[in-house]
């Protein structure tokens, strides 16, 4: 059947211009809509799930209970009374305390002023609905069969909340200082490192476009090395430095590093990269032509940077703010690794679910870290359209010109910030290898007993190679492919835009929302997907969709290149998109492909926040396992473990180059003449 | 390449397969919070009598245990918990989430130790007790003299030199804080840790690491529990284990069948053999104290005095009241811009 007689003679009519829909294009809106049920099941469903937990909440429902009281020879001459009567006559408890949470129990002493366990009185308790639930210590009785108590047993009575719906949650974390006080903390310590970073990173990135120096290369390297370690690894290098213990103590002059410093110089060495590349690229591509008219203009260097340099970075540098932000207000690792007391909203997630088993507040501080998130994410979406626009054809590539003082300095600066990534690494594998710390310093390779550990040992660093294996080769068959067929359908707008948005959305997401919003989503026993919690197939899908967004732009970018002309010619010599895409596409646009590749194994390799909710005793992680070990104490095992993900990372980053040259010498030859 | 690509797809597809069709007769997912390193002792161990039975243990600190087994309340995936405080336990049992049985041999064991109701819905298997780990080397670097009651741990002379574990986090701080409560009263007990607060240097997420901590001298005095003292003083840590004066607060660690299991015969058969007295004598090598009368020996390290001075200590106080102490701890010492409450 044509595709014409499925539409219709009305539609063809109306639908002159546009151009006819072939079977291809069934195909590919269909498979488009595939994708896009996968975005909308692991993404929009658990976000969904985990808000309708915010909002639920726990309250002690007096009216649910009546109580008898007996005179001291035990003879019920008073009548019944519900507690929502006693409370009413003697304000025992304030409206505002009956909201509670879901593991809350309040004690039915607390309704009888002169209560005593020595005295003869009776109590009489009887639930009035099928929903009321009570303790006797610990045994649990429900709905309306009426019990009697002495008064010795009486006061191990408590009853429980019932569960409802409202903005009670919301209103319990404003009220409670030491949760609130977290969204300032959280805040304050992300200007601050976003101000230091983007600082630090434009001089580096500056230094490595605009100077002369020599090893530019390797420190580009160097720059780029955090990017492969958990960010809870600086936090572990800086309690070795600047601990208690440290032998750089002294510079921190009495104060403490377990706290604000420790936080915000950790996210600098963990968030320079990110930084760093957006600089890079908005230096790299400014206009040459507009300093050499500064130049004819007699302008001094000072007013070409600030009129010039600057101007041009701008959307670079406001780009790569709020990327440090998102990244730094998000982050979980290294707050709790070196935060000490200071409380940050992530850890607040953690806390309220893992040690308080406060799944509802756990929500609430999620929806409270969503927003800031989002904030920084569409700030940051608007700035990257623009900078796009920023270059024009004619621009001329700007080529800097040896001069020994500067590029001295550059060096000299280059190679402090150098020097700071190394130690922070060279610190962490130097403790994994010493016995005990500080007392026999003496090396050996004790610490890479990790079966011994809490956190699961060596199968924990092989469950995460795969988990990174297969994040690689699914995630990016999934992007690519996606991306492929938001830019390449033709027509079905609403459509495209759809599943546009869908795959944006994910950066918004911090991992710790995420995660939590999976617990709720995916291990309610009436999803019919519920088999996969507990499992690999959990924390692959976690972890492509946590790291959607940044692979799909750059799917986006790769297949935009791509002349449009291919798809018509293809079709006039009656291909099907498919061979067109696996003959053309796939080999243009294998370097992206890659590089998504690298980014997601990598990214896989350290992320702790998402799947720190979802493992379980068969798929531990390493990089929980850094986390875990740390949290035991054992923290030169976990210095040991995060740098073999150091390793692992610098391994597939090299087989990534060499695989890349090599295709790229058998795919990229047309870009030569 | 594209095939390629797919081909991977299809065996990362088959690889996620196979890992989810885990649930089997003969194997049993046990939840436990027992230090990791013991672990492949006790599976071993049960295996040698069991060999049929397989043991996947999931295995983290006592409150991550907890909130999976709560989360996964309507869904259980856990068979059976060996190895959780028993105020955990406590917990879950009136979410009405045990398993009521009675173990073969369970009348062997200190009543103390197995649950009131009939029939129990768990069973204690070891004593786990608070004490104070001090490094005698940073300790004397600093001039300070070993505290000997928890009182003494509110002078000012420790100021910024004590660390404990959060008890909104760390079962054992937990315990520590409900053992103040009952021994100096509601009121005293409050007004103890104001004192405490101003000096402590940090609370810990989790219960060992302030030991720890103090073993690797990054402080010198971490109030954790005897255990993890043992421990790191038997790894050669120059610390020295005080049991305060007034007593210690303790947890037991217990054993119960979740309800709803699919595999309710082996997780009996691995009930029965946690009471049994050969189980007991393996929990004696890391506790000092045990649920089987006449199994415990005396623990390299362990502070001799701990039995006696081990609180009586009513675990469903401890139940009952954990959120309101928990609010109230949060209230007076969770934030640092407010440190006194």
């Amino acid at each position: 059947m044509s595709s014409l007689d499925a539409l219709g003679p009305d539609v063809t009519a109306k639908s002159r211009i546009k151009p006819k829909l072939g079977s291809d294009d069934w195909i590919m809106r269909g498979y488009m809509i595939v994708l896009a049920v996968y975005l909308i099941v692991a993404l929009a469903l658990p976000l969904y799930a985990m808000l309708s937990k915010a909002f639920e909440t726990s309250r002690f429902d007096l009216a649910q209970f009546e109580v008898q009281v007996s005179n001291e020879a035990g003879a019920y001459n008073q009548p019944a009374a519900t507690l929502q009567q006693l409370n009413n006559q003697g304000n025992f408890i304030a409206e505002g305390d009956l909201a509670t949470s879901s593991d809350g129990r309040l004690a039915l002493t607390k309704f009888f002023p002169d209560f005593s366990f020595r005295s003869p009185v009776k109590y009489r308790l009887r639930g009035l609905n099928d929903e009321a639930v009570y303790l006797v210590g610990s045994e649990r009785f429900e709905g309306t069969k009426p019990a009697e108590f002495d008064s010795n047993t009486f006061r191990k009575v408590v009853i429980r909340p019932i569960q409802g719906h409202g903005l009670a949650n919301f209103a319990t974390y404003f009220s409670t200082p030491a949760l609130f006080q977290s969204i300032q903390n959280s805040v304050f310590i992300a200007l601050v490192s976003t101000i230091i970073t983007v600082s630090l990173a434009f001089g580096f990135a500056y230094a490595l476009c605009r100077s002369c120096m020599p090893f530019k290369g390797v420190f580009r390297v160097i720059a780029m090395a955090p990017i492969l370690v958990p960010s809870l690894l600086p936090g572990i290098a800086l309690v070795y430095l600047f601990g208690n213990q440290g032998f750089l103590k002294q510079f921190l002059m009495g104060e403490s590093i377990y706290g604000p410093i420790g936080i915000v110089v950790g996210s600098v060495f963990f968030t320079f990269p990110h930084a760093m590349i957006i600089i890079l690229i908005a230096l790299s591509i400014s206009d040459a032509r507009l300093y050499e008219a500064a130049v004819s203009l007699r302008a001094s260097k000072w007013r070409t940077f600030w009129t010039v340099t600057i101007p041009g970075a701008r959307y670079g540098l406001i780009s790569a703010a709020f990327v440090v932000f998102n990244l730094v207000i998000t982050d979980f690792g290294l707050p709790k690794v070196i935060g000490g007391q200071y409380n940050m909203l992530a850890v607040d997630i953690y806390k309220q679910v893992i040690g308080q088993q406060n799944f509802q507040m756990g929500a609430v501080v999620s929806v409270v870290l969503l927003i800031p998130a989002l904030i920084a994410y569409i700030v940051d979406r608007q700035v990257q359209r623009k900078q796009v626009a920023l270059l024009s054809a004619r621009s001329v590539v700007y080529q800097p010109k040896p001069s020994r003082r500067f590029d001295l300095s550059c060096l000299a600066y280059c190679a402090l910030v150098a020097l700071f990534i190394i130690s922070i690494l060279g610190i962490c594998q130097y403790a994994a290898l010493v016995k005990f710390w500080p007392y026999d310093l003496s090396l050996g390779l004790t610490n890479y007993d990790f079966d011994r550990m809490d956190g699961g040992g060596w199968d924990a660093y092989r469950n995460s190679i795969m988990l990174a294996l297969m994040t690689a080769v699914i995630g990016t068959v999934i992007i690519f492919t996606g991306a492929y067929m938001v830019e390449k359908t033709k027509g079905f707008n609403k459509g495209r835009a759809g599943f546009q948005f869908l795959a944006m959305l994910p950066m918004a997401i911090p991992g710790m929302v995420l995660g939590l919003a999976y617990i709720f989503f995916f291990n309610n026993p009436a999803n019919p997907l519920n088999f996969i919690y507990g499992t690999m197939a959990i924390l692959v899908i976690c972890t492509v969709t946590h790291f959607y967004t940044v692979s799909h732009l750059t799917a986006v970018t790769a297949l935009k290149q791509i002349d449009c002309e291919f798809e018509p010619v293809a079709a006039s010599l009656k291909q099907p998109f498919y061979r067109l895409f696996s003959r053309v596409t796939v080999p243009v646009c294998m370097p992206a492909i890659l590089d998504i590749m690298i980014y997601l194994f990598v990214n896989a390799m350290t992320t702790v926040s998402a799947v720190v909710f979802l493992y379980s005793s068969k798929t531990t992680l390493a990089s929980v396992a850094v986390l875990n070990m740390d949290d035991a104490g054992d923290i030169a095992p976990a210095a040991a473990m995060g740098m073999m993900i150091f390793y692992t990372n610098v391994v597939a980053r090299l087989v990534h180059a060499v695989v890349s040259r090599y295709v790229l010498g058998r795919t990229q030859g047309w870009r030569q003449r | 390449m594209f095939k390629k690509l797919a081909g991977g797809l299809l065996a990362g597809v088959a690889v996620g397969v196979m890992s989810i069709s885990a649930a089997m007769a003969g194997e049993l997912t046990v939840y436990t919070a027992v230090e990791a390193e013991d672990l492949k002792k006790y599976a071993d161990a049960f295996n040698a009598d069991h060999p049929d039975i397989k043991i996947n243990w999931v295995r983290d600190s006592t409150g991550v245990v907890t909130a999976k087994l709560l989360a996964e309340k309507n869904n259980p995936q856990a068979d059976v918990i060996w190895g959780l405080a028993a105020t955990s336990l406590l917990l879950l049992k009136s979410e009405g989430m045990l398993e009521a049985y009675a173990p073969k041999g369970v009348e062997n064991l200190d009543p103390k130790f197995v649950d009131k109701s009939t029939p129990p819905t768990w069973t204690g298997m070891d004593a786990w007790v608070a004490s104070v780990c001090f490094n005698t080397v940073e300790g004397g670097k600093l001039g300070l003299t070993a505290p000997k009651t928890w009182k003494d741990l509110t002078k000012a002379e420790y100021k910024g030199h004590v660390i404990m574990p959060n008890p909104n986090s760390s079962g054992t701080g937990f315990l520590d804080v409900s053992s103040w409560l009952q021994m100096f009263g509601e009121k005293d007990g409050w007004a103890f840790m104001d004192g405490l607060h101003a000096n402590i240097a940090a609370y810990t997420h989790s219960g060992s690491k302030p030991c720890k901590m103090a073993a690797a001298g990054e402080i010198p005095i971490g109030v954790s529990f005897a255990f993890r003292g043992a421990k790191s003083k038997a790894a050669g840590a120059p610390i020295e284990i005080i049991v305060p004066e007034e007593g210690v607060g303790w947890d037991m660690e217990a054993t119960a069948i979740v309800a709803g299991t699919d595999n309710l015969e082996d997780a009996k058969t691995l009930a029965d053999w946690t009471v049994t007295k050969k189980a007991n004598e393996m929990y004696n090598s890391g506790y000092a104290v045990v649920a089987y009368p006449g199994v415990a020996k005396p623990v390299e390290h362990f502070p001799p005095n701990l039995l006696e001075k081990m609180i009586d200590n009513d675990f469903e106080f401890a139940a009952n009241n954990r959120k309101a102490i928990l609010d109230e701890w949060q209230k007076r010492y969770d934030s640092k811009s407010e440190p006194k409450g």
